[in-house]
């Protein structure tokens, strides 16, 4: 009877089908951010950065028209599974993109196994997912980056200028202990030390209990603040009269919150893959075009997905217009290496990006021909072609386990 | 020793703010026994309506104290209307009570998102209040130390307010025994608008005053919401000192729960709440509710 019943639908859904007008070769693309909730604003920005690639390119990518279709997970796992199984066996996607959170990339990357259908993470960080974990998951690939990657150029940059000890501020979940995790391990093996290790739970108010906890003779504080966190916490630490230097994780002054931001934060620094201040023709035509058209400052929320939209362009296009199925386009991802506003990008064996880092200070200044001076992330230095793996080398990296709140050990700290 | 010097100023300035927050929470519910869970959302939109002076989303930016003063009229009005529209059919219902709050509290969140989107808004210190007190060793947030002053200044206001005139002596014998207090011909009900409309009007004030520190972004209210509580059952409801005492000893016990036990700090934060709970059930400074 269910059975039945099953077909009759599976019937109508085939007729539904059959009913779309043959034409140029159609691609159905599966988007999932969160559009309304509490992360409404960065689903928002990460489906405008690749809507505005698609705009640009007459709504087709390699020649195929896209059918490109948005379903809202409210920032919630569950949910996000209950909606790319919608995306594949009801609107039968050829592959599916988003996801925001690490804890969604960890609930949505078994989907795309079971139903052997591509997963395409464009923002989602969870280093393990490209690192031990990969085998599991062979139709998961990434186009942003992983947690730690941005976070050992970081480490190395600061030991290179002199940061001897450093205490670290962080939000107290995985994403948080990946960042310090990554900073920590470079910074340490080039001779510098973690003394402190603090961890605001995440959503953390008020520092005022954390500020006055952080040790004295440290000559700098490594942060990762994420929504929120990172306006209060720079301006709650100037306010309190603490002057010591601030290198962060490049989330704690992503264009996100960065416009927001008082001028206290002139002079911090970040390192992330991307930031809206990056000097090339490339980075300014995207900037420009983006705040055109939404109105506001691309962050990499935006950046990565229209990087990835770019990025399914190039397969496609070598695939010849269509839709090559699903190992041979992993297989092409694989092979490409594009030109992003964020710089040249390309994929390693584990089906991460090697990507530019770049180490930027906050400036107040004017850039790309706009007449007002507004808060930038400039470009102090880059660190071209980083892989996940830095530079310890794939099986020497693997061997370790993956970064958490108590690894690497804080040696320093008494 | 500088240590702990700071956190008990931190602590008493968390506390003042607590303080702005609640005491709105426990008027309303002391007068009307309505358990109002917009009241996280009222606090977020004073910030919002606050930060959107300051700020100058409307093209022109105003004085700090002169947005604060406006988005506590504007969220009074707002309180007021909530009041006489949709709680008065409700009367003495608690059940249809928290399921319209709560229910209205969803929708003013989805109103901000729409009104203000999602990114999260910076409330600029006030002029003259950004930098810092050294003593010593020690520097003290000049915004914070004038927190205190102003949630003294609230406490005060609000006490003289309702034992020293006649609008307080009419809202004490409302909370009373409002039967009896109608039978000597005290309009009860409009009371209830005055009150919610206050209450409304402290939380947004909170709301802003918080600001510079907090900052807005969708979820405040629910951050908020429970912390109101927390005081409010710690303190007793309808209590003025209840609310005070009550801030005060969450303030301490925040802070010095995430300072000292980070892994531990929402257990600290709530398991006095539980064992208010269990012993002494209206509050430390709560009467038994007839």
């Amino acid at each position: 009877m269910t059975n039945k019943v099953r077909n009759i639908l599976l019937g109508g859904v085939l007729a539904l089908g059959l009913a779309v007008p043959a034409g140029a070769e159609e691609l159905r693309i599966g988007f999932i951010a969160p559009t309304t909730g509490l992360y409404a604003q960065i689903g928002k920005d990460m489906v405008d950065g690749f809507q505005l690639y698609l705009d640009e390119h007459g709504g087709k990518l390699g020649g195929a028209d896209i059918k490109l279709i948005v379903e809202d997970d409210q920032g919630k796992p569950d949910t996000g599974v209950t909606k790319a199984k919608k995306l594949i066996l009801q609107d039968k996607v050829n592959l599916f993109i988003g996801g925001l959170l690490a804890s969604s990339g960890y609930a949505l990357a078994p989907v795309s196994t079971a139903e052997k259908t591509v997963y395409l993470s464009s923002v989602s960080s969870a280093d393990d997912l490209t690192q031990r974990q990969l085998e599991k998951y062979p139709y998961f690939l990434r186009t942003s980056w992983t947690s730690s990657l941005p976070h050992h150029p970081l480490g190395q940059w600061a030991c290179d200028n002199g940061f001897k000890k450093v205490v670290t501020i962080a939000a107290d979940y995985a994403f948080g202990y990946e960042v310090v995790g990554g900073f920590q391990k470079a910074f340490e093996d080039c001779g510098g030390k973690v003394v402190q290790k603090i961890w605001p739970p995440l959503g953390t108010k008020d520092f005022g209990p954390f500020i006055p906890t952080m040790k004295a003779d440290a000559d700098a504080i490594f942060t990762v603040m994420v929504g929120p966190m990172a306006l209060q916490f720079p301006k709650q630490l100037r306010g309190s009269g603490v002057k010591k230097p601030i290198i962060g994780s490049g989330v704690s002054y992503d264009e996100f919150v960065l416009p927001f931001m008082g001028d206290e934060v002139i002079g911090d620094v970040s390192a992330l893959h991307y930031g809206a201040g990056i000097d090339t023709p490339e980075n300014a035509k995207f900037v420009k075009a983006y705040r055109t058209k939404y109105g506001k400052m691309p962050g990499y929320y935006s950046e990565n997905n229209y990087s990835t939209a770019m990025w399914i362009d190039e397969a496609i296009k070598q695939a010849g217009g269509k839709w090559p199925g699903p190992e041979q386009f992993i297989k092409l991802m694989q092979g490409i290496k594009i030109n992003a506003p964020r710089g040249p990008v390309s994929m390693d064996e584990n089906r991460n990006p090697i990507e530019n880092v770049y180490i930027k200070k906050v400036e107040k200044t004017k850039m790309f021909g706009y007449e007002k001076e507004e808060l930038w992330n400039k470009v102090i230095k880059v660190y071209p072609n980083v892989s996940q793996f830095w530079t310890y080398g794939k099986e020497k990296f693997l061997a370790q386990p993956v970064y958490d709140r108590d690894f690497p050990p804080c040696k320093f700290c008494e | 020793m500088n240590f702990w010097l700071v956190l008990t100023v931190n602590s008493i300035t968390f506390g003042g703010l607590l303080f702005l927050l609640s005491a709105g929470f426990s008027l309303i519910f002391g007068l009307m026994r309505i358990p109002n869970l917009t009241h996280g959302s009222l606090f977020m939109l004073g910030a919002y309506v606050g930060a959107t002076f300051t700020v100058g989303l409307l093209g022109f930016k105003l004085n700090f104290w002169l947005a604060a003063i406006l988005a506590t009229l504007a969220v009074a009005a707002i309180g007021a209307l909530a009041e006489r529209l949709l709680l008065r059919r409700l009367p003495g219902d608690q059940l249809a009570q928290v399921l319209v709050t709560l229910g209205l509290s969803f929708m003013a969140a989805d109103l901000c998102l729409m009104l203000w989107g999602g990114d999260p808004l910076n409330v600029t210190t006030p002029d003259g209040l950004g930098g810092f007190v050294r003593v010593g060793t020690v520097a003290f947030p000049m915004y914070r130390l004038a927190i205190i002053a102003i949630a003294i200044v609230v406490a005060v206001g609000l006490w003289l307010l309702l034992d020293r005139t006649r609008l307080g002596a009419m809202i004490r014998a409302g909370v009373d025994d409002p039967d009896m207090a109608r039978v000597v011909g005290i309009r009860v009900s409009q009371l209830f608008t005055i009150v919610f409309a206050l209450g409304a009007g402290l939380a947004a004030f909170a709301g802003i005053i918080g600001g510079p520190i907090l900052s807005v972004y969708p979820g405040l209210d629910q951050d908020m919401l429970p912390l109101a509580l927390v005081v409010v059952i710690l303190g007793g409801t309808g209590s003025l000192l209840g609310s005070f005492v009550g801030s005060i000893i969450v303030g301490f016990i925040y802070n010095f729960g995430q300072a000292l036990l980070p892994e531990l700090a929402y257990f600290v934060l709530f398991m006095p709440m539980l064992l208010v709970l269990l012993l002494r059930p209206q509050g430390l400074f709560g009467r038994q509710i007839p």
